[in-house]
């Protein structure tokens, strides 16, 4: 046979892994579109709950904005993440991933990339829909930083929870409970700089908090990585 | 192991006594603060555990670490050990907070970075032990606990930082009185005898619970291997 | 890579404790290349967990075990390119098509030459003609042939099937059968656990009984007369083809 396996390269082999496992989840998601669709009409929920329960003029609509913002992406993150982890633990595909002769951190990246892509694209349309409804404009570069930053910071930290929480008996309760105390950091420093950019703040005085979403980022990105292999092999 | 060993039974005595001494030091000893009247006294055991939790805490911390590395269960008691007299003493810390705060300021919260640190590091612990109640294989739930004491480890001490920034962004007017609320006084050379005497007596009640705690967790272990041993 | 001539797996004083409890305990297992062993024995004798210790998923508590050379689980990596598993579980993605799942996995295993390989593989369990449809659209006998196709993609030397046969009916066993004979001729080591003493019969080369945490009893096919499987298997759960 032609095609007899080669010996595992690993470096090569790692990269290629994790693009697969990226590619994978959301190749099947396109499919089904479920986890998206469920994440969008959650957030386009959160956002209808929040014009009614406060009352907001168009003054302090603007500050009240990226708090309404990170609550959403915050609470229909959790969708995502809770769904992506059940598929591979349902119908036990994450035994088919931890059998292949991959390093188990590629198991971690690979899934931070689809479920970044997942909040991202939920973003990406809540955003819009929210500038038009409230006569606010987001297209703002220093916004979208911040929720490209936030965004990372939540999914990593979620992304290992979440592998953690669903092999646990209480799955989809279990994530938000572990996830929202140690996110808390993401949320201040998100909400904080996406405020002060929406009013036209200065990079220097929002500085602080984007110095903070970085050292999250790269922390928790640096724990995670470390201790993954301790969440999936028995 | 069976009987309580006499290191342990002395340190129990020592802390009573200990415990009787630093309160009469706060009550009775300790001058009365000039503006904050009597319920300042609350200070010293406040700071006290919560400097117990602060011990808790990182012991939590290394105990998670040390288990990690060597997979070896002991240290899995060691850790919900920690864990629990953290949770205890934070507690009994933010209760003490509160009835400092209220006269004081006219509030039962304050949201001053320490207190709102502390609950959501009580907030943190809660979650773990839903974790350890939802898992039934030891091996795993050592495993997870281990790492989940890891990451609220890391993520506290950024939390702090991140709430103080905010207090200072966002100052709270509590009650009538002004932004800072985080019970600023000077200490006279008496109130110092008083505050350090509790800090020194709280540890040492710290140890000897820590040891009492992590003993149950051996014994209850011993318990569950001889309830194997006889059902086989 | 030293191995001993012809022997592929090698299981020493095996012990497997879950906290307190001890399922496996002190179990010794050798193999020889492109034996076929069928391993018998009651629910919750720890065949399951023998098998998954031996596709490296789990970890011995203390024992030596080498497959194919390399010793786990320190050399996990590298025997997890010589291993197929198959569960009872299909360790498929139920929205990705047949080929797309082939790929998937191809990929994971950093396979060349993929397109070939997964016609030749989608051949050999007869669902070429299902290679673009969704796998969520599939009978579970059409998925276990699927995990039997994912588990020899990489052509493994030693493949390891749990209970393969649960949950499919007499037609679709047949075709499971079919296609572990087909696997199996091509030299492979296969270890297979099974409850169907029938089925198991015609397939495999050797049975051995898993019982109280150790294999209890072990014999080859030809040292039992047909049709006493059964017996054999009773007789070592009672004790009397005792090691």
């Amino acid at each position: 046979m032609a095609d007899k396996e080669k010996p595992p390269a690993h470096s090569g082999n790692f990269l290629k892994a994790v693009f697969a496992i990226a590619w994978k989840d959301l190749a099947a998601e396109l499919r089904s579109r479920e986890l998206l669709s469920a994440m969008l009409v959650f957030a386009m929920l959160v956002i209808l709950i929040f014009n009614f329960a406060l009352k907001l003029d168009a003054r302090t609509r603007i500050t009240a904005t990226s708090g309404i913002l990170w609550v959403t992406f915050t609470f229909a993150g959790t969708l995502g993440l809770n769904r992506s982890m059940a598929v591979e633990k349902d119908r036990g595909c994450l035994d088919g991933l931890l059998l292949a002769p991959v390093d188990r951190s590629s198991i971690y990246f690979g899934k931070i990339l689809s479920n970044l892509a997942f909040m991202f694209i939920v973003e990406a349309i809540v955003l819009p829909l929210y500038s038009l409804l409230y006569n606010i404009n987001l297209f703002n570069p220093g916004l979208l930083l911040v929720i490209l930053m936030g965004s990372i910071g939540y999914i990593a930290i979620g992304t290992l929870l979440a592998a953690m929480a669903v092999q646990t008996r209480t799955r989809d309760v279990m994530l938000p409970i572990l996830l929202f105390p140690v996110v808390i950091p993401v949320v201040v420093a998100a909400v904080e700089a996406s405020g002060g950019f929406l009013q036209g703040l200065q990079f220097s005085e929002v500085g602080y908090w984007i110095n903070l979403l970085l050292v999250y980022d790269v922390i928790f990105i640096a724990i995670a990585f470390m201790v993954f292999d301790y969440i999936v092999e028995e | 192991m069976n009987k309580k060993p006499v290191g342990l039974l002395a340190l129990d005595i020592i802390c009573l006594i200990l415990l009787a001494v630093a309160t009469y030091l706060a009550l009775g000893f300790a001058p009365m603060e000039a503006n904050m009247g009597n319920v300042q006294k609350v200070f010293y055991f406040h700071v006290a555990n919560a400097w117990v939790g602060m011990l808790g805490f990182i012991a939590a911390g290394v105990a998670g670490i040390a288990y990690l590395r060597s997979q070896d269960p002991k240290w899995d008691i060691v850790e919900v050990a920690a864990v629990e007299i953290s949770l205890v003493f934070f507690l009994i810390a933010i209760v003490l907070g509160s009835i400092w705060a209220r006269p004081v300021w006219n509030t039962w919260w304050t949201w001053e970075p320490r207190l709102t640190t502390a609950a959501i590091t009580e907030m943190i612990y809660l979650a773990y032990f839903m974790l350890r109640g939802g898992i039934e294989d030891p091996n795993r739930r050592a495993r997870f606990s281990a790492v989940y004491t890891l990451v609220g480890a890391v993520s506290v001490p950024i939390t702090f930082m991140a709430i103080r920034f905010f207090r200072t962004i966002h100052p709270v007017v509590i009650g009538s009185q002004s932004a800072q609320a985080q019970g600023g006084f000077n200490m006279t050379p008496d109130m110092k005898v008083a505050f350090f005497f509790s800090l020194f007596t709280f540890t040492i009640i710290f140890i000897d619970l820590f040891w009492h705690r992590i003993r149950l967790g051996f014994l209850a272990n011993k318990v569950e291997e001889l309830k194997l041993k006889v059902m086989e | 890579m030293d191995k001993k001539s012809g022997t592929v797996i090698e299981v020493r004083k095996l012990v497997k404790r879950f906290g307190l409890k001890t399922i496996l305990r002190g179990l010794d297992f050798q193999v020889d290349q492109g034996e076929f062993v069928a391993l018998l024995g009651p629910n919750g004798a720890g065949k399951t967990t023998f098998l998954r210790i031996l596709s490296s998923l789990s970890r011995p508590s203390l024992g030596d075990i080498r497959i194919a050379g390399y010793s786990l689980p320190s050399q996990a990596a590298q025997v997890r390119q010589k291993l197929g598993v198959v569960s009872h579980l299909p360790l498929l993605y139920g929205d990705l098509t047949a080929e797309e799942n082939l790929l998937f996995f191809g990929k994971l295993y950093n396979l060349q030459h993929l397109n070939p390989r997964i016609s030749e593989v989608l051949d050999l369990v007869g669902l070429s003609q299902r290679r673009r449809d969704l796998v969520r659209t599939f009978s579970r006998g059409m998925q276990q042939r699927l995990a039997i196709g994912r588990a020899v993609l990489h052509d493994p030397e030693v493949m390891l099937f749990d209970e393969p046969h649960t949950g499919l009916d007499q037609d679709a066993c047949d075709m499971l059968d079919k296609v572990l004979r087909d696997v199996a001729a091509r030299g492979r080591t296969v270890v297979m656990t099974s409850h169907d003493l029938v089925r198991v019969e015609d397939l495999a080369t050797r049975f051995d009984v898993l019982s109280k945490g150790v294999i209890s009893a072990s014999s080859r096919k030809a040292d039992i007369r047909s049709g006493n499987i059964l017996n054999f298997y009773k007789n070592s759960l009672a004790g009397k083809n005792g090691r």
